[in-house]
């Protein structure tokens, strides 16, 4: 199948958008910001999970990344009350150009293997991922991967528990023994 | 959508630097966090495109458990990043290195 | 003979061990209970020895087996007990003398704090002799040699709060490692060769014949000396005699019963209870014999100038155990043995005299500071004179009959014997003028001493019973061996020394006369200088004759014995010690350390890349990262892909 300029274009268009959502995210001064343009970055990121045939996903990535996970990060900014603007001067030395340095270098590295040993075909349309794609992932899901999906129960539980466990005020000016023997009384 | 592999791979990769540039430059550990989101999506970019190269969709469903225990690190790490808060007052990841050697 | 004999060390041992774990017991309860054991075991030797007489020829060596103890191959070793008519004679003195000592040891050990603990360790001594002497076979001596050592050790530092008798215990022990380290050598050696090391019966028959049959002869002669090694040890013989003198250090009846009249006899036992193993090896003989002649002459040479009463007794023992390696160094056993049971009378007589002595003179040693004392003490004067001419050599005391049947067992063998014979005549003149001279300085002559300073009065009851009991058997035990008229000890012993050899003629009617007329002599000798009018304070003809002086100082350093070993020995081994204190810690404990100080200086540099940043560690991760991509890249290029 030959490669279609349209599709090209609008590939460009969604990961230019990604990828200039995700600078953003890292070079906001405000917390803030970072936490929207990584909704940006989410979203587009299930765009391009829609035109790989994996609408499911996509919705997914919407609801529980874009929803949840992000609401989530702005709530705990708003509570802690760090929506202000942060100096991004760097304090470490050496920091900065051995971070960006490392970061080019994997960037570098990774383009240059995917270059030298990927397919520089476009994509096959062999299988059909996208129309029965809520079945087949739900074939997998409850017959190949059962014992993984049930064990995802696991952390989720530790989670919530865990979550409730770090967030709970401690009372103030009471040692431990103290509450023990409160909790005897 | 008649777009290369490698092209899919290669916004991947480009995704997955800006996310590990941002971990390492940025002080704030709630912004730290958001770029380990990045690279999550990053590698989740991949895994969907080579399932759909290799037609199987095992690729999706570990996307999918990618996805929940980003969802479980999330809500453990900001509870911790709270409880430091509350503790330091500050959510810079620089003030908190008492393990200096 | 029954199972019981196992109870003659076993008393001992029992009251040892009661008094050890049990503090309850104090004075005077602990010395009677410990005398009253002892005396138990003398009761149940007398019986022994009556069984033993019953029987005939070598129906009289028994064997009493109480079990096995190791078992190990082909080799046993049980407790087996031989009683025969040495063991008896044995075990006789050890019990008897040492009832005695237990009984003046009351008096004697009045009051101090550790009344009850002396009595233990002598318990334990006596239980540790009589195991030494009744043991069948060597391993079991050895327990009992062993054992003996300890006890000595013990109760010569016993006063451990005295410096000088800490070190005096020590340095007995020590000495004594050096001999026993010869003893275990030469059982070895015996048990390689012969296979056991049974004393008498077993396979082969024990030692007594199997070595002389299966050895060869030089390693008989190799093995032999060693146990003598061990025997110089034990009885204080050149070249290990250096500790008796400082042992008197101890108390008076530890130095009277271990250091006079039983444990340094040990060795001679030993080599008399090897008798047979001991002829086979002629050459050691001759040595045995010529060691005793020399240490008999220079132990004498060096009592002549003591000023300490307790150490002239202490060379004189030495001296007399001379004479007792001379007499078995020839194979005259029974004359060795004869002359060992009458020295422990009169030596524990002398020893527990001088201990009456520094009882009444607030434990005053040196004689300088005595004189005149028969008037105050006159039990302890008496006494002390029964076993002054008993080892002097006047008929017809003890030490008469012993001395001259050593003397003249000497004289028939050669002419080697009679250089011996000469030696040992030397010797006895020396006796009589050293011991005469201790008596004169210290009961005859002018009060040295201040009536206000000291109050001398005669010992309790408990101290001057034993004392008249020992004077009595001093005088009496020479009956035991009156040549060819009554010569009971050697007829006794004869079923396990072998035929005695007593010729009696009028060469041994000369043989007397000439020692008899040399006691005297040596009497005269001694009260001309030391009770003359020129008798001054040190009055030592020696040191006026031209060159005495030197040859005094000579004699008093001990012949240079003592300062030899310590150049030898102890600065020797104290400079070995240094070098290896250099080695262990420069280089043993350097290499250590400096392996620690690696690991901490590697470590504290280490820990300088733990910066507390999470970015910082980050890069690190990110760096792993692009190394596997390297690495990824890598093999891809060698595989070919």
């Amino acid at each position: 199948m030959k490669t279609s300029w349209p599709d090209i274009l609008f590939f460009a268009i969604v990961c230019g958008i990604a990828l200039g959502a995700a600078l953003r995210v890292v070079l906001s001064k405000n917390a803030v910001h970072s936490a929207l343009m990584l909704a940006l970055t989410l979203f587009s990121v299930a765009v391009i999970f829609i035109a790989q045939s994996a609408p499911f996903l996509a919705a997914v990535q919407m609801i529980v990344y874009a929803g949840a996970v992000v609401v989530l990060f702005l709530f705990v900014i708003m509570l802690l009350g760090v929506d202000k603007n942060e100096d991004l001067r760097e304090t470490l030395r050496g920091q900065r150009p051995a971070a960006l340095g490392l970061a080019l270098l994997f960037a570098v590295g990774t383009v240059g293997v995917i270059r030298l040993y990927g397919s520089g075909a476009p994509q096959a349309e062999a299988i059909a991922l996208g129309a029965d794609n809520v079945q087949l992932i739900a074939d997998a899901l409850f017959t190949t991967y059962l014992y993984a999906f049930e064990i995802t129960a696991a952390p989720l539980l530790v989670a919530a528990i865990a979550a409730v466990v770090l967030a709970k005020r401690e009372r103030p000016a009471k040692s431990l023994s103290e509450s023990r023997e409160d909790g005897s009384a | 959508m008649n777009v290369p592999t490698n092209a899919y791979l290669i916004f991947s990769a480009l995704l997955f630097a800006i996310g590990m540039a941002g971990f390492m430059i940025r002080r704030n550990v709630i912004v730290m966090f958001m770029c380990v989101e990045l690279m999550l999506n990053a590698v989740n970019v991949a895994f969907v495109t080579f399932a759909r190269s290799f037609g199987d969709v095992a690729g999706q469903v570990i996307v999918f458990f990618v996805m929940v225990i980003a969802a479980v690190e999330v809500v453990v790490g900001l509870a911790i990043i709270v409880a430091i808060y509350r503790r330091r007052e500050s959510v810079s990841a620089d003030d908190a290195s008492v393990m200096k050697g | 003979m029954g199972k019981w004999v196992f109870l003659i060390p076993a008393l001992p041992a029992a009251g040892a061990a009661l008094l050890l774990m049990t503090r309850r017991i104090r004075e005077p309860l602990a010395g009677w209970l410990a005398t009253a054991l002892v005396g138990g075991s003398f009761a149940l030797s007398v019986a022994a020895a009556l069984e033993v007489a019953k029987a005939h020829g070598d129906e009289r060596r028994m064997v009493v087996s109480l079990g096995e103890w190791i078992a190990a191959g082909k080799f046993r070793a049980g407790f087996d007990f031989l009683v025969d008519p040495l063991s008896i004679v044995m075990i006789l003195v050890v019990t008897g003398v040492g009832t005695l000592i237990h009984l003046y040891s009351i008096g004697y050990m009045h009051g101090d704090p550790r009344f009850s603990r002396f009595f233990a360790y002598l318990n334990l001594f006596a239980a540790s002799m009589l195991v030494l002497v009744l043991g069948n076979n060597m391993i079991l001596m050895f327990l009992g040699w062993e054992g003996v050592g300890l006890c000595s050790y013990l109760l010569i530092s016993f006063w451990f709060e005295k410096d000088t008798a800490a070190a005096a215990g020590k340095k007995a022990f020590v000495t004594n490692r050096v001999g026993d380290f010869g003893f275990i050598l030469g059982t070895l050696l015996l048990f390689a060769n012969a296979g056991t090391l049974t004393i008498l019966g077993g396979p082969g028959g024990g030692l007594l014949s199997a070595a002389p049959a299966m050895l060869t002869s030089g390693t008989i002669t190799v093995a032999t000396l060693l146990l003598f090694l061990g025997a110089t040890g034990k009885s204080a013989q050149l070249p290990l005699l250096v500790w008796l003198p400082d042992a008197m250090e101890g108390p008076t009846p530890v130095s009277a019963l271990i250091h006079a009249a039983t444990m340094v006899t040990a060795g001679v036992y030993m080599i008399a209870r090897l008798g047979p193993v001991f002829s086979a090896a002629p050459a050691t003989m001759w040595v045995i014999a010529t060691v005793g002649a020399i240490t008999a002459l220079v132990a004498a040479t060096i009592a002549l100038v003591q000023t300490d009463l307790k150490k002239v007794l202490a060379y004189s023992t030495i001296s007399q155990l001379g004479f007792m390696f001379a007499a078995v160094g020839v194979g005259a056993f029974a004359m060795g043995i004869f002359h060992l049971v009458t020295h422990a009378f009169f030596k524990a007589l002398l020893f527990l005299g001088a201990g009456s002595v520094m009882h009444a003179m607030n434990n005053t040693v040196d004689m300088r500071n005595f004189g005149a004392l028969r008037k105050k003490m006159a039990v302890t004067w008496a006494t002390w004179a029964v076993g002054w001419l008993a080892i002097v050599g006047i008929p017809p005391l003890a030490g008469f009959f012993s001395k001259d049947a050593i003397l003249a067992a000497d004289f028939e063998h050669g002419s080697a014997g009679k250089a011996i014979w000469l030696l040992l005549s030397l010797t006895a003149f020396l006796t009589s003028v050293y011991m005469s001279r201790a008596t004169y300085l210290t009961f005859l002559g002018k009060a040295r001493w201040s009536e206000s300073e000291y109050h001398p009065h005669e010992s309790p009851k408990t101290m001057t019973i034993p004392l008249i009991v020992l004077a009595g058997a001093a005088v009496l035990a020479g009956l035991l061996g009156v040549p060819k008229i009554l010569p009971v000890l050697a007829h006794w012993l004869e079923p396990s020394v072998g035929e005695v050899h007593e010729p009696f003629g009028a060469t041994q009617i000369v043989l007397l006369v000439i020692a008899t007329v040399l006691a005297v002599a040596g009497i005269f000798v001694a009260r001309a200088i030391w009770m003359g009018k020129n008798a001054s304070e040190r009055g030592d003809l020696l040191a006026r004759l031209p060159g005495g002086a030197s040859l005094y100082r000579f004699f008093e350093n001990g012949w240079g014995i003592d300062p030899l070993y310590r150049l030898l020995f102890v600065k020797g081994g104290t400079a070995v010690a240094g070098a290896l204190k250099w080695i262990d810690t420069k280089v043993i404990d350097g290499a250590v350390n400096g392996v620690a100080r690696l690991v901490r200086g590697g470590g504290s540099e280490a820990s300088k890349a733990q910066t507390g940043y999470v970015r910082n560690y980050a890069l690190g991760v990110a760096l792993g990262a692009l190394l596997l991509i390297g690495g990824f890249v890598l093999v891809q290029i060698v595989t070919g892909g």
